[in-house]
């Protein structure tokens, strides 16, 4: 047997590689379609507070749950939803300056989520896992729900793919089409939400903003239309998902660190290698 | 330029979000039409009524107004009190307004390229879950040879210059089967070979029957290209043939210092400092 198929093989033999490398996999296809949209939008730092806001709730769900998997994800996504939302209005409502409005909710949640955190007996391992991921605890049950949010928020985003593109483009066209621009707007947030909880696991609320927006950031530098960024977006996205883990079995670093090493390493050698096309 | 009747109609994709115009009703009256953001008045009492194919050029210095009164038609900003009616009913009620953006409120490196842009005009009349069909992309096709852009479908937008980027919502307007456009600076950034292009492109409009505010800084364009000029600051300070409202007290009272009158043996001479300003403080 040649050399890099047992390379490929061994770790296979593993369940928990097995689970973790298919989480890897769908984390990375519905963040980088989704990131395509923070990325064009600008969202970044909403994407970065989004997804440190969702630690209160992670918390909750974990002291109430005793580290049940269940409830942590239903208190998870209500967070993120919630936090999209009341962002969402923040920003369009406009009494203080956007960033800052963000700035403020993402610093509070986090620290709330934090001194939740705190009061539980394995507070260090616990926020560890919270802050930088545990794709290797992923059970069965995790990849369910992964596998089905992760379909429903790329079969929304590509049914309503139109009127996301006219939004993110020329709100204004998208209002003078009569287009329900509020209600798309909040819904894309409300999709980046729950994206966010499905890579949870996988990066963790720390390293989360990369998945959304390297692998999109790349794909833009090498791509002339949105399908095509999408499409090359998820790859890489799936890619690194893999190689990552892979880099984590073998040289015995964290998985999630390993993913986004591997997206942002992409990211370098394409920006460096690629000319800027017309 | 000759039409080719066959193809130069839109498809029969259905009326989409459209509401009926009233046969009796102009395409555009606006009544007593006021806008306050906050304590701040954007725009005050301001009335007029637009026949259909009717072309204006709105002047008025920086910060005026234009572009609120513009999206005031539109109906995508609240209005403070007054009404705007299109064809005799809400612009809420209508895909048939285009507002074509200014060019610094776009962001240009989108991945999207020019067909992509022009086929975004369909998607009021596609409704939901609907993809373009091929009547859609011929459409597509011939509004973007009406504007002579059609070379040019597949470029990225990013590659466009000026006079290509205003040419292109020219074409998304008329995909969009747009009866009323208006078009916030659209000549700022073009050449004198664009800009004489884009005039060409509103003569054809003109025969389509397409009615069209143009807002500019450029006075001397405005006098001579349109025959009607309405003239902005805040409230509505003239409007009508060029030679009306272009009077030195009207001048003042819209420009004030930034306009300075110079009477000549052959007339009166305007000298204006507020050109191109790129829509600093005009599109609150």
């Amino acid at each position: 047997m040649p050399e890099w198929i047992d390379i490929v093989w061994q770790p296979m033999q593993y369940p928990f590689m097995v689970r973790g490398l298919v989480a890897a996999l769908i984390v990375g296809i519905i963040c980088g379609i989704v990131g395509c949209f923070v990325v064009l939008r600008g969202m970044a730092f909403f994407g970065d507070a989004m997804s440190h806001s969702i630690l209160p709730g992670l918390a909750i769900g974990y002291l109430i749950g005793g580290g049940a998997r269940g409830p942590l994800f239903a208190w998870a996504m209500g967070t993120a939803i919630f936090v999209a939302l009341a962002i969402g209005a923040i920003t369009r409502s406009g009494r203080i300056k956007e960033d800052t409005a963000i700035g403020i909710i993402f610093a509070g949640m986090f620290a709330l989520g934090v001194a939740l955190i705190s009061t539980g007996r394995s507070y260090s391992v616990d926020l560890m896992h919270f802050l930088f991921g545990d794709v290797l605890g992923v059970s069965w049950f995790d990849l369910l729900w992964t596998g089905l949010s992760g379909l429903i928020v790329v079969a929304i985003l590509l049914l309503f793919y139109k009127e996301y593109l006219v939004l993110s483009f020329d709100e204004t066209l998208a209002r003078t089409l009569r287009l329900p621009s509020t209600t798309l707007y909040y819904s894309l947030l409300v999709l980046i939400a729950i994206t966010i909880v499905t890579a949870l696991q996988t990066v963790g609320v720390a390293l989360m903003l990369a998945m959304l927006i390297t692998p999109p950031a790349t794909a833009f530098l090498l791509t002339r239309r949105l399908p095509a960024m999408m499409a090359l977006s998820a790859l890489i996205g799936a890619v690194s998902g893999v190689a990552g883990l892979y880099a984590s079995f073998y040289a015995g670093i964290a998985s999630g660190a390993a993913i986004v090493l591997i997206c942002t390493a992409i990211f370098v050698v394409v920006l460096m290698f690629s000319r800027r096309h017309v | 330029m000759t039409v080719d009747t066959e193809h130069s109609s839109p498809p029969n994709t259905g009326t989409g979000r459209e509401v009926p115009h009233s046969a009796d009703a102009p395409i555009l009256s606006v009544d007593q039409l006021t806008i306050r953001y906050g304590t701040a008045t954007a725009i005050d009492d301001v009335s007029f009524t637009l026949q259909q194919g009717d072309h204006v050029a709105v002047i008025g210095p920086n910060g005026a107004g234009k572009s609120t009164l513009f999206k005031a038609i539109a109906g995508v900003i609240p209005t403070s009190s007054g009404t705007v009616r299109i064809g005799g009913s809400q612009p809420s009620g209508h895909i048939c307004i285009a507002y074509l953006p200014q060019r610094s409120h776009i962001d240009w490196t989108f991945p999207v390229s020019v067909s992509d842009v022009v086929m975004m005009g369909r998607i009021g009349r596609l409704g939901w879950f609907r993809r373009p069909r091929q009547a859609d992309r011929d459409w597509v096709q011939e509004c973007l040879r009406l504007v002579r852009m059609d070379a040019l479908a597949d470029r990225p937008i990013r590659a466009l210059s000026g006079g290509e980027q205003q040419r292109m919502f020219i074409a998304r307007a008329l995909a969009q089967e747009a009866e009323l456009m208006l078009m916030d600076e659209v000549m700022t950034a073009c050449d004198a070979p664009s800009q004489t292009e884009i005039y060409g492109i509103l003569e054809q409009l003109k025969e389509r029957q397409v009615t069209v505010l143009v807002s500019t800084h450029d006075l001397d364009d405005a006098a001579a290209r349109f025959n009607q000029v309405m003239l902005l600051n805040r409230s509505l300070i003239g409007f009508g043939r060029p030679a009306d409202v272009f009077q030195p007290d009207q001048l003042k009272q819209a420009y004030g210092g930034h306009l300075r009158l110079v009477e000549t043996q052959a007339g009166t001479l305007i000298l204006s400092d507020s050109c191109c300003g790129g829509g600093m403080s005009d599109d609150a």
